[in-house]
């Protein structure tokens, strides 16, 4: 496998037209490699969520190109683009958006069951996952009765299920208290990231910083590397 | 894609909430429905009664007459009239009207009189007690045992009744398909007893009932009746026409078309609400979805089986409802005009294949305008 993850240049996003036109995204370039833990902080409305976007193939950037294990998402019909999501890439949401009707091992398990996987051979495996966040005795609970960590931990263990190489994570610990937000990328640190995969995490709590392989810092549309942080 | 249904089939009914709601209101509206067509079914039926329970393949008869009910007597020279038309293998008369009955306890009951003609009895009821033959027997009648017989104070064979100061006598008790619209007895005699125990005007002949030779001689046969100034018409040209006065011309049709209407907008606006809202308190989490590589067409099977599912669940129960109520109705109310057809079940079953869609519609348009980019900025 090739060790560059996403590759994308000369992005550029606007929202609106005319006097209402809002630069979101100047001319980002950006290379990300498997077994990275790429930070993207910086100040809300800086850009983050948009460029997160544009790389996960969720939004469709103006200009630029965006190239993840060498393929040019955009390039891809919009079915083919949710079929690549889906195959390479984990999502880890901020309010975790979790199906509260359905059990915890059946949250897992919906990225298994959207690739056509056997019902209860999803579930089988989405209660490994859950056990890899050391949530297993919760499988049979609904996600309303468990904690704001283990409904974060439920989130990633639905993020893995699909097995993706890139691994996209926002505002992770924006609905966690902070040492819960802490032990929750601590543990992503430790168990989730590997040489195959990259994470990609974007937040501006810098609390968790020190789990970072590089840090991005975004400002007014523009990315650099976050000044005193080693990559 | 099993997998899917499952999943939509489990996001669906785990809100007990919202899907009894739906339920509720699809199985209401499907009640209503049911109920109101039904009981519009019935009273169809037993306002046919006679014609069903006579079976003649054609009925003759003024071209004015609206329902089997309301004859128009006519002369006996049509009976002759019609007999050396071409295409009839035999032609008889029948008489239909109305009388009152002096019962032993000094009290009167109006009853509907059938007179039968008297060489053949074609049209005479099944009888479960006594000999056909005896309704030659001087006053003979036969009587049905139908919801009405109790008003005739249950007779036995040997009761005797006056009919317009004549004696009458029961000698055989009958049964038939179909009672009466209007619940009053029926009582079967001879055609000449009929005209000579009921006042009449001149003519006498209410119906001249039609066997043709062949299914094919029937056109010919209405040609000639109605060169004749008459009116032939089918059995089920007949239970049509009844239905349609009173489809038409009592505003039956009107209150049947309002009821219905009203039901259907009930169902839809309380499934179509429920399930929209259903989908609105959803509407992240199918976003959520669509972001981690759900395509659209998946995102809309899910939800064309949740509202066809919820559609269907609610039209069981409506049908299984309204079935059970007739039944018990039936069970304490034997007369009672309520009928499930074929019919009803489409009409319930179209409304609520278009509950379906609508729910459907404004759910799947609502979930394919979400952005995923929406779902990260929260």
């Amino acid at each position: 496998m090739p060790n560059i993850a996403i590759q994308a240049s000369g992005l550029v996003k606007w929202f609106g037209e005319g006097e209402a036109k809002t630069m979101a995204l100047r001319q980002v370039n950006l290379e990300a490699q498997f077994g990275e833990m790429l930070y993207i902080v910086g100040p809300s409305g800086s850009g983050k969520t948009t460029l997160l976007s544009v790389l996960s193939g969720i939004l469709r950037p103006n200009e630029g190109k965006v190239l993840v294990e060498g393929v040019d998402i955009w390039g891809l019909s919009t079915d083919q683009c949710a079929d690549f999501r889906l195959a390479k890439i984990g999502f880890v949401f901020q309010d975790f958006h979790l199906f509260p009707r359905l059990t915890t091992a059946e949250n897992v398990a919906i990225p298994l069951i959207l690739k056509r996987e056997d019902w209860n051979k999803a579930i089988d495996e989405a209660k490994k996952y859950l056990d890899i966040v050391e949530l297993k005795n919760r499988a049979e609970l609904p996600p309303v009765k468990l904690s704001g960590g283990e409904q974060q931990r439920v989130a990633i263990a639905r993020a893995l299920s699909s097995q993706p190489d890139i691994l996209i994570m926002d505002e992770p610990t924006a609905s966690l208290d902070g040492d819960t937000g802490h032990e929750i990328l601590s543990f992503v640190h430790k168990n989730v990231l590997n040489k195959d995969r990259c994470i990609i995490v974007v937040t501006h709590d810098d609390r968790i910083y020190e789990f970072a392989t590089r840090i991005l810092n975004m400002a007014d549309g523009k990315l650099g590397d976050a000044e005193g942080k080693a990559a | 894609m099993k997998g899917i249904l499952r999943l939509a089939y489990k996001l669906l009914v785990n809100d007990t909430a919202k899907f009894s709601a739906m339920l509720v209101g699809i199985t209401f509206a499907v009640f209503l429905m049911m109920f109101v067509t039904s009981m519009f079914s019935g009273v169809m039926k037993h306002a046919s009664s006679t014609i069903i329970n006579i079976g003649a393949s054609i009925w003759v008869m003024d071209p004015a007459v609206n329902t089997v009910a309301n004859s128009i007597a006519m002369p006996d020279y049509v009976l002759d009239a019609v007999r050396s038309m071409q295409g009839v293998k035999y032609a008889v008369p029948l008489y239909s009207g109305g009388a009152l009955v002096k019962l032993p306890d000094g009290t009167y009951q109006t009853v509907t009189v059938i007179g039968l003609d008297d060489t053949s009895l074609f049209g005479r009821p099944e009888l479960i007690e006594g000999k056909i033959e005896d309704i030659y027997a001087e006053h003979g009648f036969i009587v049905v045992k139908d919801a009405e017989f109790s008003k005739l104070e249950n007779p036995q064979i040997g009761s005797a009744f006056e009919l317009n100061d004549n004696r009458g006598v029961i000698v055989g008790i009958g049964k038939v398909a179909t009672s009466g619209l209007y619940g009053i007895p029926t009582l079967y005699t001879t055609f000449e007893r009929a005209i000579q125990y009921i006042p009449n005007p001149r003519y006498t002949t209410s119906y001249v009932l039609v066997e043709p030779k062949s299914a094919s001689d029937i056109p010919q046969i209405k040609q000639q009746v109605k060169a004749l100034g008459y009116r032939a018409r089918t059995k089920e040209e007949f239970m049509q026409n009844t239905e349609n006065f009173f489809v038409f011309q009592t505003g039956g049709g009107t209150n049947l078309l309002i009821m219905t209407m009203i039901s259907f907008i009930v169902g839809l606006s309380l499934s179509g609400q429920t399930f929209y809202t259903f989908i609105l308190e959803n509407l992240e989490r199918f976003g959520a979805l669509k972001a981690i590589g759900t395509k659209s067409r998946d995102l809309i099977v899910m939800i064309l089986f949740q509202a066809t599912f919820a559609a269907f669940t609610g039209y069981g129960l409506g049908v299984g409802l309204c079935a059970f109520l007739v039944w018990l109705a039936k069970e304490r109310l034997p007369s009672y005009a309520a009928m499930i057809t074929f019919s009803n079940l489409a009409i319930a079953l179209a409304m609520v294949v278009v509950i379906a869609a609508f729910s459907s519609y404004i759910g799947v348009r609502r979930v394919l305008r979400i952005d995923p980019f929406d779902i990260f900025r929260g």
